[in-house]
Formats: C-alpha cells, sequence, structure tokens
C-alpha cells in the first residue's frame, strides 16, 4: 500500500448526498478479475451525463473526492474504493461515510477525512469559484487547509500509523515473519502438502 | 479447565498472540477456486508479492464449469474469462491447479477430503461460505474474503477474531428412513439462521458418532447456513479409516504419529460450551424447506405453515414473503407440491453416498412425466467411482440426465438454471430467491427425497413409493 503523509491537489466538489457504492461503482462491474480498470465505471451513470462534474476538463487531473453526507453507503464492495483510486483519487471529504465503505478506504489507502458540513460547503464554494484552488490534506498533522480553510480532523492512532507508514494487513503481518518461519519448523511432518516445496 | 475441540485446534495453530490484537494462526490448507481468487492475486501481483506456500495452496475450477460439452470452448464470456484468469494465475505463482478435465477436477470441498488433504486437527480456509465441510474431519475450518485469501496466499496465516463454542448434541439413533440431510435440516430450523452467529458448532452424540464421512461433511457443510463460522465432528475410527491410504494420507511413522495426535482432538470431559442444543434423532422425520432460507423447513409429513402462527413478526414477514415468491398457500401439503426439476449434487450432497442413495431409490423405475432430474457428481473422481458401478446407467434408465462434475444448478452461474416459476426438490444448501436461476422456486431435500419426488412428480420419500413398484427386477 502507498503511504500517505500529507498530499495537495485540486478538488472535485461532488454536491450530492447518500452515495452509495451502487453508484460509485454499479454491479456489473464487479464480474472483472483484477483490482484496477475501474476508472471507467467510476459513477458510470452520472457520467453519461455530460455536465457532470467530472466530465468538466478543469476537473481532469483532480484528486480530492469533496462529497455530501453518508458517502460509501450500500453494498460492501471493495470496487467501490479501487475505482476511486483507479480514476486518481487519493482523500475523500465528507461529513459522514458509511462505516464499511470508511473501513475498505483505508485498508487501501484511500484517506477518507471526516470534516463538519460547514466545512465541506466552504471547499465546495471555493472550488466551485476556482477550480484551481488547491486542497491540502496533512496527515501528519491531521489538517485540511486550503484558502480561507485550515481545520484538524480526526482518525484513530491505529489507522493513521498504517497509513503514514503505508501498510496494509499484510504488511502488518509479515513485520512478524520471523514468528511465522518459527512456526513453520514446528509443524509436525505429517501435515499434507499439496504439493513438493 | 477443559478444552473443546475447536479450542484445541485454535490453540495450535496460535502463530503470535498479542494483548488487544487478535491471534495470528497458521492456515495449513488454503483452498482456491475460480471465482474469489482473482483480486487476491492481482493484489499479490501489484505489490510483487509470491505465494508464500504453494505446497498448502490447491486451486481446482467448479462454479462456472459446464457440465454437457465440456470438450467445448465455454460460451459465457464471464465464465470463461473467469477460469482462464485462475489457470494464468496458477501458472505464473506456481500453484497447483486441477482444471475442468482433469480427473482430479471437482467442487472445491468434495476435492480436498477426496485426495486425503482434509485431516483433523488441521487449520483449512477457502474464499467460499461452504469451507465448513472440512470440519466433519476435525479440522477447523473457515469461509474468507478475498482480502483473506490475498493474506493466506502472501502470509499463510490470518487475524482472527475469537469465536463462541456450542454444542450441538444429537442423542438416540435416526430412524431408518432418516439422513443426515434431513438432520441438519431440522437442527437449522431448530436453532435459526442466525442462531450459530458468532459460534463455532461441534455436533457429537451417539446418532452423530453413527454416521459415515460423507454424511458427517454433509452436516458441517450447512453449519454456515445457521450462521455459525464453523461446524466440527472430533475425529474416531470411522475418520481414520476413511483418510488412510488416500493420495496424501501420511504413511510409515507418520501416520502413527498422526493418528497418535488425532486422538487427542476431543473436548474435554470438563470443557464448557458456550451454548448447547440437544436433539432426539429418535424423533426426527424426512425433512424439506417450504421457504426462502434454510431455517424454513418442516417434516414432509408437514403442511405450508400459516404466516399468522409465527409470534415473532419478522419471522412471520419472512413467512408472507417466502410463501408469495415460492407460490404455496398456508395449510398446502407439503407431499403435494407438484416439481418440475430435480437436483441431486452439490457439495452437500454430491458425494459417492449419495448418488447411490438416490439410485437405489430409482433401480427399475421411472422419473414421471414433465419432470427434468439432473445429476451432477460432485468431482470426477466420484463420477467415475458412479460409473464403475453402474449408477449412470439407473440414472439414465430412469430417464435422468447424467451430468458432469461441477457446482452446476447449486448456484446457476454455468448453464444450468431454473427458469422463472420453475419449482425444484434440490440436495443442495441454499433455497434463496434466484439462487438456482432467476425467479426459480428451490425446495432443499435428500438424495433420497430428490429421487423419490422424481419419480412421482411431487415431495415424496421412498416410503411413499410403496405403492410404485419397479417396473423391471434388477
Ligand atoms: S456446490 Fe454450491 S455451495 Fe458448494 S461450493 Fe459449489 S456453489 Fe458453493
Amino acid at each position: 500500500m502507498e503511504a500517505f503523509t500529507t498530499h495537495t491537489g485540486r478538488a472535485v466538489p461532488l454536491r450530492r448526498s447518500n452515495v452509495d457504492t451502487d453508484q460509485i461503482i454499479p454491479a456489473h462491474w464487479l464480474k472483472k478479475v483484477t483490482r484496477d480498470g475501474f476508472e471507467d465505471g467510476l459513477f458510470e451513470a452520472w457520467r453519461k451525463d455530460p455536465s457532470f462534474v467530472l466530465n468538466q476538463p478543469e476537473r481532469q487531473g483532480a484528486t480530492v473526492l469533496v462529497a455530501g453526507p453518508d458517502f460509501g453507503t450500500g453494498s460492501s464492495r471493495e470496487h467501490a474504493v479501487w475505482a476511486l483510486q483507479n480514476y486518481g483519487f487519493r482523500a475523500v471529504i465528507s461529513s459522514r461515510f458509511a462505516d464499511i465503505f470508511r473501513g475498505n478506504s483505508l485498508k487501501n489507502g484511500l484517506l477518507t477525512v471526516v470534516l463538519p458540513q460547514e466545512t465541506v460547503e466552504e471547499l465546495w464554494r471555493l472550488t466551485e469559484a476556482d477550480p484551481a484552488a488547491e486542497v491540502t490534506v496533512d496527515l501528519v498533522e491531521r489538517r485540511v487547509t486550503a484558502q480561507g480553510v485550515d481545520v484538524g480532523f480526526e482518525l484513530d492512532e491505529n489507522s493513521r500509523w498504517r497509513l503514514l507508514e503505508g501498510l496494509d494487513d499484510i504488511s502488518i503481518t509479515l513485520r512478524n515473519e520471523s514468528a511465522i518461519t518459527d512456526f513453520e519448523a514446528r509443524r509436525p511432518s505429517y501435515k499434507p502438502r499439496t504439493q513438493a516445496a | 479447565m477443559g478444552r473443546t475441540l475447536a479450542e484445541k485446534v485454535w490453540d495450535d495453530h496460535v502463530v503470535r498472540r498479542a494483548e488487544g490484537e487478535p491471534d495470528l494462526l497458521y492456515i495449513d490448507l488454503h483452498l482456491l477456486h475460480e471465482v474469489t481468487s482473482p483480486q487476491a492475486f492481482d493484489g499479490l501481483r501489484k505489490s510483487g508479492r509470491r505465494v508464500r506456500r504453494t505446497d498448502l495452496t490447491i486451486a481446482t475450477e467448479d462454479h462456472n464449469t459446464p457440465t454437457l460439452d465440456i470438450d467445448k470452448p465455454i460460451a459465457d464470456p464471464v465464465s470463461r474469462t473467469q477460469l482462464e484468469t485462475l489457470r494464468k494465475n496458477c501458472a505464473e505463482f506456481g500453484v497447483r491447479l486441477h482444471p475442468l478435465g482433469d480427473r482430479e477436477q471437482g467442487v472445491v470441498h468434495v476435492v480436498g477430503p477426496q485426495l486425503g488433504l482434509t485431516q483433523p486437527g488441521m487449520t483449512i480456509v477457502c474464499g467460499d461460505s461452504h469451507t465448513s465441510t472440512h470440519g466433519a474431519f476435525g479440522a477447523l475450518a473457515f469461509g474468507i474474503g478475498t482480502s483473506q485469501v490475498e493474506h493466506v496466499l502472501a502470509t499463510q496465516t490470518l487475524p482472527m477474531a475469537p469465536f463462541k463454542t456450542m454444542a450441538v448434541t444429537v442423542t438416540g439413533e435416526l430412524p431408518e428412513d432418516v439422513t443426515a440431510k434431513d438432520l441438519i435440516l431440522a437442527i437449522i430450523a431448530r436453532i435459526g439462521t442466525g442462531g450459530g452467529q458468532g459460534y463455532v458448532i461441534e455436533y457429537r452424540g451417539e446418532a452423530i458418532e453413527k454416521l459415515s464421512m460423507e454424511a458427517r461433511m454433509t452436516i458441517c457443510n450447512m453449519s454456515i447456513e445457521a450462521g455459525a463460522r464453523a461446524g466440527m465432528i472430533a475425529p474416531d475410527e470411522t475418520t481414520f479409516a476413511y483418510i488412510k491410504g488416500r493420495p496424501h494420507a501420511p504413511t510409515g511413522a507418520d501416520w502413527d504419529a498422526a493418528v497418535a495426535y488425532w486422538k487427542t482432538l476431543r473436548t474435554d470431559e470438563d470443557a464448557v460450551f458456550d451454548h448447547e442444543v440437544v436433539i432426539d434423532a429418535s424423533e426426527l422425520a424426512p425433512f424439506v424447506t417450504w421457504g426462502t432460507n434454510p431455517g424454513q423447513g418442516l417434516p414432509l409429513s408437514g403442511s405450508v405453515p400459516d404466516p399468522a402462527s409465527f409470534t415473532d413478526p419478522t419471522e412471520r414477514l419472512a413467512a408472507e414473503k417466502a410463501l408469495e415468491y415460492m407460490g404455496l398457500e398456508p395449510g398446502q401439503r407439503l407431499r403435494d407440491i407438484a416439481i418440475d426439476t430435480v437436483f441431486v449434487g452439490s457439495c452437500t450432497n454430491g458425494r459417492i453416498e449419495d448418488l447411490r442413495a438416490a439410485a437405489e431409490v430409482l433401480k427399475g423405475r421411472k422419473i414421471a412425466d414433465g419432470v427434468r432430474m439432473l445429476v451432477v457428481p460432485g468431482s470426477v473422481r466420484v463420477a467415475l467411482q458412479a460409473v464403475e458401478e453402474g449408477l449412470d446407467k439407473v440414472f439414465t434408465a430412469a430417464g435422468a440426465e447424467w451430468r458432469h462434475a461441477g457446482c452446476s444448478m447449486c448456484l446457476g452461474m454455468n448453464p444450468d438454471q431454473l427458469s422463472p416459476g420453475e419449482r425444484c426438490a434440490s440436495t443442495s444448501n441454499r433455497n434463496f430467491e434466484g439462487r438456482q436461476g432467476k425467479g426459480g422456486r428451490t425446495h432443499l431435500v435428500s438424495p433420497q427425497v430428490a429421487a423419490a419426488t422424481a419419480v412421482t412428480g411431487r415431495l415424496a420419500s421412498p416410503a411413499d413409493l410403496a405403492d410404485v413398484p419397479a417396473l423391471v427386477e434388477v
């Protein structure tokens, strides 16, 4: 997993609440067998509308999504996180996230930042008025800054540590690799093997 | 204080235990199939990781495989891609694979035990909820999600949250016409589809000890339908005899050491379960489901319940919705329900004993006009054995279709599906809405009931065939 310390980028204001994972990535995309290539499925239905914010030329290359409350509700599909990342988003800001989505995002290195709705609206106004405006999400200091905005955010210490270090579950387990190797050395020889080692 | 079987197996696999963290458990065997593995391999590739123990990993193709014309290219592009991806991944990462057409191919939970890879006291995982099947050998076997599949591939371990223990004690003896499938359906009806949540169930008692390994697998297979994390049965002489001589069974001094260890895998006398359920086997009868979850079942002699008779409002609503979907009326006798299709197969009831039981009923008989019956062996080995015993001939002579091994109509990912409104007596494990095909209606039954139902065209048990004599003496 890519480490997340601090990130600065242009933002996409998504003035919608209750964006569920089926809207983030529709079910028919789940038949894919890889973790990438989901960028074209991101918000697929809305992107058919030329006026949809993601379709605006000035939003190309933006990396911070600023969404309405209750983002990521519905099905637990991890594909929703992959789609946002494949598209290029590094962080999502909202006043409220669905639990499973938030868990999935932090596991995959997509930083989900909870800010008060007033701040979300300030960010919307700012980036709508000036699409070139940059937003900084600083995980070291736990602060979001932009022109006229400087607020702290909460994130539990364990998740923060994992993101800062770029550790996914597997990397964390592999920190105990010697314990695994020790255990393997003690395994009885009668345990079956599927093939010669 | 003494420990339960599940606790013993768990303790023997703890790689690391730290305050405030889930235990890190070592995994002895990782089974893979085409549906839940692709993103896991993709994740490995992305992070530049390898499969840590290819010698503890094995893959087979089952969910998407066709049961007809298996030498022709697969028509559905999604199915084809999933199979091709598994083949590519196994080749790249060095994982042993038994593809379609291979002698060892079959439903993943049939393949592991028949190869002798499933043994007592092991931890076994697979990206599939019916991994609980392997608990029949006294193994701790869990279904896992795709992220966990990747975790096991990379580390051969899994951080696991603690579980609670439940004993389901089955006293007395099963009546002659009552099978393991009837027993597990009765258990689920009793504890409910959520009753096992958070628990590892240990099935014990006289009636369980008398069961064959295949019957024990049928029981443990459906633990997940009671919401349990796993199901287990203590290993005994029946278990050892089943394993002995199989391709991956220990031999020589290893065999003796293994058996000595396996014999310690029993719940201690003074161990305490978090919850206990007792069932009297002698009171049971052939059991069928009438609804859309595996807990909605009754003895075949019963009638479709009136939703108003349920005191619990959630259950009442569930029953109302189920009857509407199933197209049934309260009070209708279960024996009067006419069936269009009969499916014998799956990891619940697709093993050789199941096929023998169904064939025994069908011998010299014909299935009813208008009924279609599919017999899908759980694996190629099961199929070969059945052919050797002439069971395939019994099925085809009765008018049933003898198919190639795989999951098939258990979940209809391949072309074997029910059409809307079609009603099926199925030996599989899930009667959820649309499970066997959009709009399809499923009644879960034992292989014996499935075969008798095919003959009469209505839900029936072999005892109901007394008036339908075999056409020819065989
Ligand atoms: S037979 Fe059915 S339950 Fe068993 S693994 Fe296949 S699809 Fe799942």
